[in-house]
């Protein structure tokens, strides 16, 4: 199988020199297929198992779990503001299928877009596409509102790949993080479609002033087709009127207006932490993300000094910010901070990107420290930021060479202050 | 200070199922008298501290008092020590040992049985000017062709310095002088006699004589390329005085030779050979003693006189002589001179001053799961590598390294070990394409991530090849080079100060104190599959050349 496999594969390559964008896209798919029969020349005479694909693929494995329930919440939140299907587990397919047609669009427009470019670059530059992207395509779809327009993730994601990597000089040069670089263009050129109350449920519309489910198009149609064949239960017309009291509102502008007690008059702790509640497509879920964050240090793919020092960041000042304790969300114990928001998904995933993270044992101490305390900060003091963390990571990705700058003078001083010694000493 | 703080940790650990019972009282109530709890728990913590503290304290004394020996171990608190740290040898005696926590064990097959088979049937020897760093790629020959050479006699001498010459590994025939490119000379192939004829050198008085004729005798007798120096990995000029010469005396890279089985039976040389080497520097010879093993080292290590002993525990690189230096006293500058000889070097020189005689032979470990029997052999200095490995290859289609499979020299059959080798390493070959080699949890590949179930399996060997497992890319991973070497170096941030030839910062962050073996492992490890050992080596010219 393995043979003829590699026979099917050599036959349609592309000549490299008549067509190098043809070539190159051979070239990923086939390196995709089977790692390279490449021996060592010089140096070492064996290599580690490990290359830059299986690093990043092991944590797009880790963020699976974060889209299987990323996907079934579009469709839960969905049908909970339309007051149906109110427990988890009650129309399955329904809330599952829902999810699929949310997601996949903005999974596809992401690594068509991103991809392209990188094709693109790779063929020009005349080398290999590099991975980079297969962890920036699986995480921009997870932090992104479930009904941003495909045309703005586009740009979005065409932005970030283009300004943010490729003119810095593709993978391992970038300065910021890609995904939360797309993000931010979402952010700051469109505002209203990713902050606010209106955008975290999927589907609901406002109509003259009241909140209406959406219409369900053709493609809900041919699912009820099928489902109505097998006797379930279907999506219908659409419009529904929401439930009593909606408003969409996330956790964190809750707690904004008043404090802990305003959060739990809607959510339950125990909603919080599982994740059934609307928020960016992919972070809601505690559990489920530091499940992944626990694979992705044993497997020592991230670094677990980020990730602590980013805990014991927050937590210090969220402690702080309880002893000052002078509105509302100030005085939110500093615990319920962590099942608010977007916490562990940026610890997990966004802080350890090795690229724009500091470089030094030291450095990721005080990296991950500082995204934390400084995220915090955001959250509870910025009326305009209802979450912390991307700025937080972002404003962290262009200090952390000059943490890394630091770290590594304290060690040149210190073999200067060595070698003073030493000639003393002779 | 340590033993305190080991008490603290534990008593808080002790402490710690309180905190969950004040925690659950707590439940229900709002976050202020969380915070009160705490503080009591804390209290309550250094309360019992101070109880236990006492309470240890008085245990020990009356111990003492009733003169019950080892009074300390009566303590209520478990040392440091025997909590975490491995139990130590009992060949030790309480020595100082450095224990280097980084480092990664290779475990491949083809290990060799810890017994010499004998003299390897070897007709043809080489010395290859190629094998050093610095000297001129074409030098000042004093044989020809089809002249006849005893062992120890001058083969050629060094262009820039010509106080450098090399000897004659054994006695025969000069069968050709093979030349490279640029008509740089490669090889001086010599068909070796039946019985090695030696040249006889006069006998030297080591007590009296000073350090000049020292040097000159043992120029003359080529005995100056078997030294090393560092920084650079060079061979010392003849004036530079050493501040201290480095030798270790266990070699920790993958299937490298056991060199207490080299020492065995080599003693008197081997001390003598440390005398002399101690005559050369103004400071100190150091030793480099193993620790991790079980047994003791030979005693030619642990009884050497007249040099200092360092022990060292942990994996590969802690046997390499750089990461010693670095414990013991690191190179300050590209001025700050070190040397290094190895075992077998050392043995040599001794033999100079013990039987007059320049004897280059070598134990040779054939190594390798390629091979039929891996083994220890008997041979000489730059043996030629068919014959060594003839009848012994499993297939053909493998790779023949002279050196160990990080840092050695990919060679063919009708090629010759290199000068300072005394390992062959022969692996199989590995081009061929891997179906989702980048997915799969392969068995068979050697590696630091736990993405690969051997890395939880302890023990597990490998028959290694020579894929890289995946394409060049540029830096992305940071913090596993530093896994991998145990020194006080940013080996990332140095490599990339090379790269943009940054003088300063190339020097700050330590290039003087590592030579290529020692960031082997960083290159093994390297997830952009970076030529890191190449990089170093510009790195190191680049300095020398500004020096």
């Amino acid at each position: 199988m393995k043979q003829s496999l590699l026979k099917f594969f050599h036959k349609i390559e592309p000549d490299k020199k008549k067509s190098p964008f043809l070539h190159t896209l051979y070239d990923g798919f086939f390196t995709f297929a089977f790692a390279p029969n490449i021996t060592t020349k010089g140096g070492v005479h064996i290599r580690d198992g490990m290359d830059l694909k299986r690093q990043m693929v092991h944590v797009v494995l880790a963020l699976q779990l974060c889209y299987l329930f990323g996907t079934y919440n579009i469709g839960h939140q969905h049908f909970v503001a339309l007051g149906e299907y109110t427990g988890f587990l009650q129309g399955v397919h329904l809330k599952l299928i829902y999810g699929l047609i949310k997601i996949l669009p903005i999974f596809v427009v992401t690594h068509v877009v991103g991809l392209g470019i990188e094709f693109y670059y790779a063929a020009k530059k005349g080398h290999g596409i590099e991975e980079g992207f297969l962890v920036s395509g699986a995480l921009i779809p997870l932090i992104m509102p479930p009904d941003l327009p495909l045309w703005i993730l586009a740009l979005s994601v065409a932005f970030a790949v283009w300004i943010g990597k490729e003119a810095f000089g593709g993978t391992g040069m970038n300065v910021l993080n890609i995904a939360l670089l797309a993000r931010v263009f979402v952010f700051f050129a469109y505002p209203t479609y990713i902050s606010g109350d209106d955008v975290w449920i999927a589907g609901i519309d406002k109509v003259d002033g009241a909140y209406v489910g959406q219409e369900y198009g053709w493609i809900y149609g041919v699912f009820d087709w099928i489902f109505s064949g097998l006797g379930l239960d279907t999506f219908g017309a659409g419009r529904m009127a929401v439930v009593d009291g909606y408003s969409g509102a996330t956790p964190l502008s809750l707690a904004f207006q008043g404090g802990w007690e305003k959060v739990t008059e809607t959510y339950s702790a125990g909603q919080m932490l599982w994740g059934t509640i609307p928020g960016s497509v992919g972070e809601t879920s505690k559990p489920l993300i530091v499940l992944g964050a626990l694979f992705l240090i044993f497997t020592k793919i991230a670094d677990w000094r980020i990730m602590v020092s980013m805990v014991l960041g927050a937590a210090f000042m969220g402690i702080l910010l309880n002893l000052w304790d002078v509105t509302p969300f100030m005085a939110v114990p500093w615990y319920y901070h962590f099942y608010m928001g977007s916490f562990f998904f940026a610890m997990a995933y966004m802080a350890t990107d090795p690229v724009t993270a500091a470089g030094t044992p030291t450095g990721k101490w005080i990296y991950g420290f500082l995204i934390g305390v400084i995220g915090i900060i955001i959250r509870v003091l910025n009326k305009a930021y209802p979450e912390g963390w991307m700025l937080a990571i972002l404003f962290m990705n262009v200090f952390a060479p000059l943490i890394d700058y630091y770290v590594v003078q304290a060690n040149i001083n210190r073999r200067a202050k060595r070698a003073q010694a030493l000639k003393a000493g002779v | 200070m340590k033993n305190t703080a080991s008490k603290a940790i534990f008593t808080l650990l002790c402490c710690l199922p309180m905190n969950f019972i004040l925690a659950q009282t707590e439940a229900g109530n709002t976050g202020s008298s969380y915070f009160t709890y705490t503080l009591i728990a804390l209290a309550v913590i250094i309360f019992l501290f101070i109880v236990i503290q006492v309470a240890d304290n008085l245990i020990s004394i009356e111990a003492r008092q009733l003169g019950v020996a080892g009074g300390n171990s009566f303590s209520l608190f478990p040392k440091w020590s025997e909590i975490f740290s491995s139990r130590k040898p009992a060949y030790l005696n309480g020595e100082k040992v450095t224990v280097l926590k980084q480092g990664h064990d290779i475990l491949l097959e083809g290990g060799a049985e810890k017994h010499i088979k004998g003299i390897a049937q070897v007709a043809t020897f080489a010395i290859q000017p190629a094998n050093f760093i610095g000297v001129s790629p074409i030098p000042k020959l004093e044989v020809e062709v089809g002249q006849e050479v005893k062992a120890g006699d001058i083969l050629y001498a060094d262009k820039k310095r010509p106080y450098l010459k090399w000897a004659a590994p054994v006695s025969g025939e000069i069968v050709a002088i093979n030349r490279g490119e640029k008509r740089a000379i490669a090889e001086i192939v010599i068909m070796a006699d039946k019985t090695i004829q030696y040249r006889q050198f006069p006998r030297f008085a080591l007590e009296t004589a000073d350090r000049a004729e020292l040097v000159a005798y043992l120029m003359d007798a080529g005995i100056w390329p078997l030294i090393r120096q560092r920084p650079f990995h060079l061979i010392p000029d003849e004036d530079t005085i050493p501040r201290d010469i480095f030798i270790s005396t266990f070699d920790t890279a993958p299937l490298a030779p056991d060199l207490n089985l080299v020492v065995d039976g080599q003693e008197v040389a081997f001390q003598k050979g440390l005398d002399v080497l101690a005559k050369l520097t103004s400071g100190q010879v150091h030793l480099g003693l193993d620790a991790s093993s079980e047994n003791a080292p030979h005693a030619a290590f642990t009884q050497a006189r007249g040099v200092a002993k360092h022990w060292f525990s942990g994996k590969h690189p802690a046997g390499n002589v750089g990461i010693q230096i670095h414990h013991i006293r690191p190179i300050g500058g590209a001025d700050d001179v070190v040397w290094t000889v190895g075992v077998q070097e050392v043995i040599t020189i001794g033999k100079l001053f013990t039987e007059q005689k320049y004897d280059a032979s070598r134990v040779v470990v054939l190594s390798g799961a390629e091979l039929e029997q891996p083994q220890y052999v008997q041979t000489w200095q730059g043996a030629n590598l068919g014959d060594l490995v003839k009848g012994n290859l499993k297939t053909e289609k493998v790779r023949i390294i002279s050196g160990d499979v990080l840092s050695g020299v990919k060679k063919d059959t009708s090629s010759f070990l290199n000068f300072f080798d005394d390992q062959v390493s022969v692996i199989l070959e590995g081009d061929y394409f891997a179906l989702f080699g980048w997915l799969l949890p392969t068995l068979n590949v050697p590696s630091v991530s736990p993405t690969f179930p051997s890395a939880l399996l302890k023990d597990t060997t490998f028959r290694a090849d020579t894929n890289t497992h995946g394409e060049k890319r540029a830096f992305v991973v940071t913090g596993n080079y530093e896994e991998v070497l145990p020194m006080d170096i940013y080996p990332q941030m140095l490599f990339k100060s090379i790269l943009t030839g940054d003088f300063e910062r190339m020097e700050g962050l330590g290039i003087y104190e590592l030579a290529e073996e020692d960031v082997a492992l960083c290159e093994f490890v390297c997830v952009s599959k970076q030529p890191i050992q190449e990089i170093l080596r510009k790195g190191l010219e680049t300095m020398r050349a500004q020096a």
